[in-house]
Order: C-alpha cells, then structure tokens, then sequence
C-alpha cells in the first residue's frame, strides 16, 4: 500500500520510452499510412534505378569499381528515405503536437522533462525509419544490388542518417513561428536530394560546386551507404560517421533545451 | 448556364483574393521544385543519358525528351495538391463551402468555382516553368509551347476526380494515399522520365490507362514534332472523359456533403 502511494507522489525516474509508447498507440489506428511509406523510395529505386538505368550504362565509381546504374542509385534513394522520413516525422509532426495538440505542455505535467520529449520523439522516428530502411535493404539483395558483406552495416548507418536529421530537424522546428516557415525545410531537403551524388557522381560538378555538395549532410550519408553495398570500404568512412553523429548530438541537445525554453515557462 | 457561370466567377474571385495572400507560399513547390528536378534529372542526368550511347531516345537529346513529360507531370502534381486539402478544409476544417451556399450559390457553382481556380493554379505555374524549358532549351519546337493548355487539361482530369474523392472522405489520411499510389507512381511511371515500352507489359497497361501518360504524349509529340492528328485526339477525348466523369461526380458527392 504504501510503495503504491510514494510511486505516485514521488517522480519516478522516467525516459523517452513513453513517449515512443504513446506514439505506437496513435500509429496503430493509421498502420495503412505507415506501412505505405515503405513504397515511395520503391518506385523511384525502380523508375529511375530501372527505367533510367536502361538509357544509362554502367558507372565507375571513384575507387575504379564499375557498378550498374541501379546499384549506383539504390544506396542512395535509401540515405534519401532515411533523411525523408525522419525530417517528416521531426518537423511537422512535431510542430503540429506542440502547436495544436499541445500534446507537450500535457506530456510536461507529469513527471517527464524536455530531454525526455526529445529523446522520446527521436527514438520513435528512429524505429520507425529503421523499418523502412531494413525492407528497402531487403529489396535491393532481392534485385541483386548489394555486393558486399559491408552492407549488414547499411541499416545502422541508416539509423545514423535518421537520427542526425531528426535531431536536427526538431531542434530547427523549435525555432518555426508557422506553416509558413516550413518553406525552409522543402528549400533546403529538395536540392539536397536531387544533388547530392544521388543520380550521378559529385565528380560531375565544377569543383568548387563538389565542395559544396560534400558538405551537405545527405552527401555524406549517401556516400556512406554506397562505399557499404558497393564494397569499397576505407577508414575515411569514419569521418562520415562522425559529422553525422555530430550533427545528431548537437541537434539533440539544442532541441531539448530549446522545448524546454518554450514548454516550461 | 448563364447563371452558373456568373455563380462560378464569383467564386473565382474569392480564391483569387485569398491567393493574393497566399502566393507566396505556393512558389516553391509550383516552381522551384519543378525547375530543380529539370536541372538535376535533364542537364545533370542528361549528360550521361547522351554520352552513353544508347538510342532508346531515337537520337532526341535527354533534357527535351524530359522536359515536356515534366510539364505534364507537374500541372499534375499542382492540380492534385489544390484538389485535396483546400477542398477538405472547405467542408471540414474551415467550413467556407457551408457559408457559400447560405447565399444563391448553389453547391455545383461552390465546385466550379473551386476548379476554376485549381486551373488558374495549374496555367500560371506551368506558364512560368514553360518559360524556363525554353530558356534551358527543352523545346524541340515552338509547338512545344502547346504544352500549356495539355499540361492544363491533365490538371484537370486529375483535378476533378480528386475533389470528387475528397468530399467524399472524412480523413485526410485518404490523400497520403491518393499522393503515394497515385500522383507518385503516376509520375514515375507515366513515360516522363524514359518511354514506358521499357516497362514489363502488365505495368505498361496500367501507364496507359493513367490519365498522365496521355498528357506526356500529347506534350511531348507537340515540342519533338512527331505529332500525329488521329492518336492527339484519342488521348484529348480521353482526358476529357475523365474531367467530365469527374467533374459530376464532384458535384453530386459535394451536394450530398453540403445538403443533408
């Protein structure tokens, strides 16, 4: 009786997690929306990586590998789709559960704290990205289109994309005044995914333009990827790795303290 | 007639008046994001699609292959977007229809006037991004500028079909999936972006029967001068069966809506 009593006056430690619950339950009403997603990175691995790839050919990549058009697009449709769902998820979802729903001020009466919501929103976009990714990994063996081993290591790396876009993207949403605004995101992910080495190589660029487009963060998710499924791994991956777990980290922090500016006034 | 034309134009001009304040808004995803997937697909992609030696094109270069079958696709995409959520809103969310027809506007006047001013969406952005496929030099022929009134015409028989879904739906979770098994698919697959004999024949059917693919045609053959008079009027007649179906069926799902 008594231990029933201190559990509810005193705060228990809490975590994300509910957050993730809460949105489990939400999603299991609309699965059909969910399950759709899967497709949008399908069709345009099989209209461009296909159709296209038939007036194509063959590239050589960097490293001197020659891989069919289709290999050279896939990896990149999967860091796109990685980069996609988790901005979706942590932009207007988020800005419409804190503007309308004022689902957080709820979320803050209890014990849960900001860094709660932003780890909770992001661990949820998180799973659900990785879903999406390990079926696209799934298609893309099934169309013979990884070669390496390495390419186990294309669902964590995708996780990584989503996370260092997630994070990012909830922490740039704390700082949206409306719907007006979110012309930024479209302005700044659109040019990202059509020119990041998406459809042809960076060497296709002038070079001060390939400079640019390597510090893109889908660059160097794409770039990740497609060393993993094409075989060409080298430790200079290694600083892919880092600018997006930096991204991520920083974006996390920002975002935590910025809703907690907002929220808890 | 006479009465609901005047009917429709007065409801033109309350869109009109409430895009005065919202275009700005729409220029991004009406203009920019044509012009990028012109410059990253046709320039970009092109250079390979030319120097690889293949002559599935029939020796046209890529970008004015592309650029007529993105035109098409993108007075789609316009069209769908204008045709879903503002059509919702004025029924569910902000409720203008309702208020509309409190006044000697019937709900047939309430739809036409809704689609009058998805096709001024679709011409004025589709007019502009014309404008830069000729300077990027993606006309084959000035006949190309033809496209315009095509591009128009697939808006619509998209158009009217989708607003006749959406007064028919009570969610909006209806349009994720009109977008994704729809507009997306439709767009990828519909021959803008290579011929769509390249796709296995089960597939290449459905191309057919998809409104879109008609407007590439017709877009594509008026800027490459391989225009021929018999199949123009085929894939004209069937667009406009589709507005015609879709138009009624429109205005009797939004009476029933608005009236019960």
């Amino acid at each position: 009786m008594a231990t029933t009593l201190a559990a509810r006056i005193v705060p228990i430690p809490s975590s994300g997690l509910r957050l993730v619950e809460r949105n489990f339950l939400v999603y299991r009403r609309s699965w059909l929306v969910f399950v759709s997603g899967f497709f949008e990175p399908v069709f345009y691995l099989l209209s461009i990586g296909v159709g296209v790839a038939a007036l194509v050919g063959d590239f050589t990549l960097a490293g001197g590998t020659v891989v069919s058009y289709t290999a050279f697009v896939a990896p990149a449709m999967l860091a796109s789709s990685a980069m996609n769902g988790a901005i979706f998820d942590s932009t207007y979802n988020i800005f419409f559960k804190m503007k309308y729903l004022h689902l957080y001020d709820a979320i803050l009466a209890t014990p849960m704290r900001p860094w709660n919501v932003a780890t909770g929103e992001i661990t949820w976009a998180l799973l659900r990205g990785a879903c999406y990714s390990a079926a696209f990994i799934v298609v893309m063996l099934v169309m013979g289109l990884i070669d390496s081993w390495w390419a186990l290591l294309a669902l964590p790396v995708s996780v990584l994309i989503a996370f260092a876009f997630a994070a990012a993207g909830m922490a740039l949403t704390t700082f949206m005044r409306s719907w007006q605004d979110f012309e930024f995101v479209q302005v700044s992910i659109m040019p990202m995914f059509l020119f990041s080495a998406t459809f042809y190589p960076v060497e296709t660029y002038p070079t001060a333009v390939q400079w640019i487009v390597e510090a893109t963060p889908l660059y160097q998710g794409v770039a990740l990827i497609r060393a993993l499924t094409t075989g060409s791994v080298g430790w200079h991956l290694l600083i892919h790795v880092a600018y997006l777990a930096a991204m991520g980290g920083i974006g996390l922090y920002v975002a935590s303290r910025r809703l907690g500016r907002l929220l808890l006034k | 007639m006479s009465l609901a034309w005047d009917n429709g134009v007065r409801q033109f001009d309350y869109w009109a008046k409430v895009y005065q304040r919202t275009w700005k808004g729409s220029l991004i995803s009406s203009f920019l994001v044509p012009l990028l997937y012109l410059a990253a697909m046709g320039v970009g992609l092109g250079t390979f699609v030319d120097g690889s030696g293949t002559n599935a094109l029939g020796g046209v270069s890529y970008l004015q292959f592309l650029a007529p079958g993105l035109l098409a696709a993108t007075g789609l995409q316009i069209a769908v977007s204008e045709a879903t959520y503002p059509v919702m809103g004025g029924i569910k969310w902000h409720k203008t229809y309702f208020s509309m027809i409190a006044t000697p506007l019937r709900s047939a006047d309430v739809m036409y006037g809704q689609l009058g001013f998805i096709a001024f969406r679709v011409v004025s952005s589709c007019a502009v991004f014309l404008g830069v496929i000729a300077l990027f030099g993606g006309l084959g022929s000035p006949l190309g500028l033809l496209g315009l009134p095509i591009a128009l015409l697939v808006g619509m028989a998209v158009a009217a079909p989708v607003c006749a879904a959406a007064t028919r739906l009570e969610t909006d979770a209806g349009f994720a999936m009109i977008f994704r098994f729809g507009v997306l698919p439709m767009s990828l697959f519909s021959g803008a972006f290579f011929p769509v004999s390249q796709l296995p024949d089960a597939v290449e059917w459905l191309a057919y029967v998809a409104p879109l693919w008609h407007g590439v045609e017709l877009t594509r053959d008026l800027s490459l001068g391989t225009f021929s008079l018999l199949p123009a009027i085929i894939n004209v007649a069937y667009l406009l069966l589709w507005f015609a179906v879709g138009t009624r069926l429109a205005v009797t799902g939004l009476e029933k809506r608005l009236i019960s």
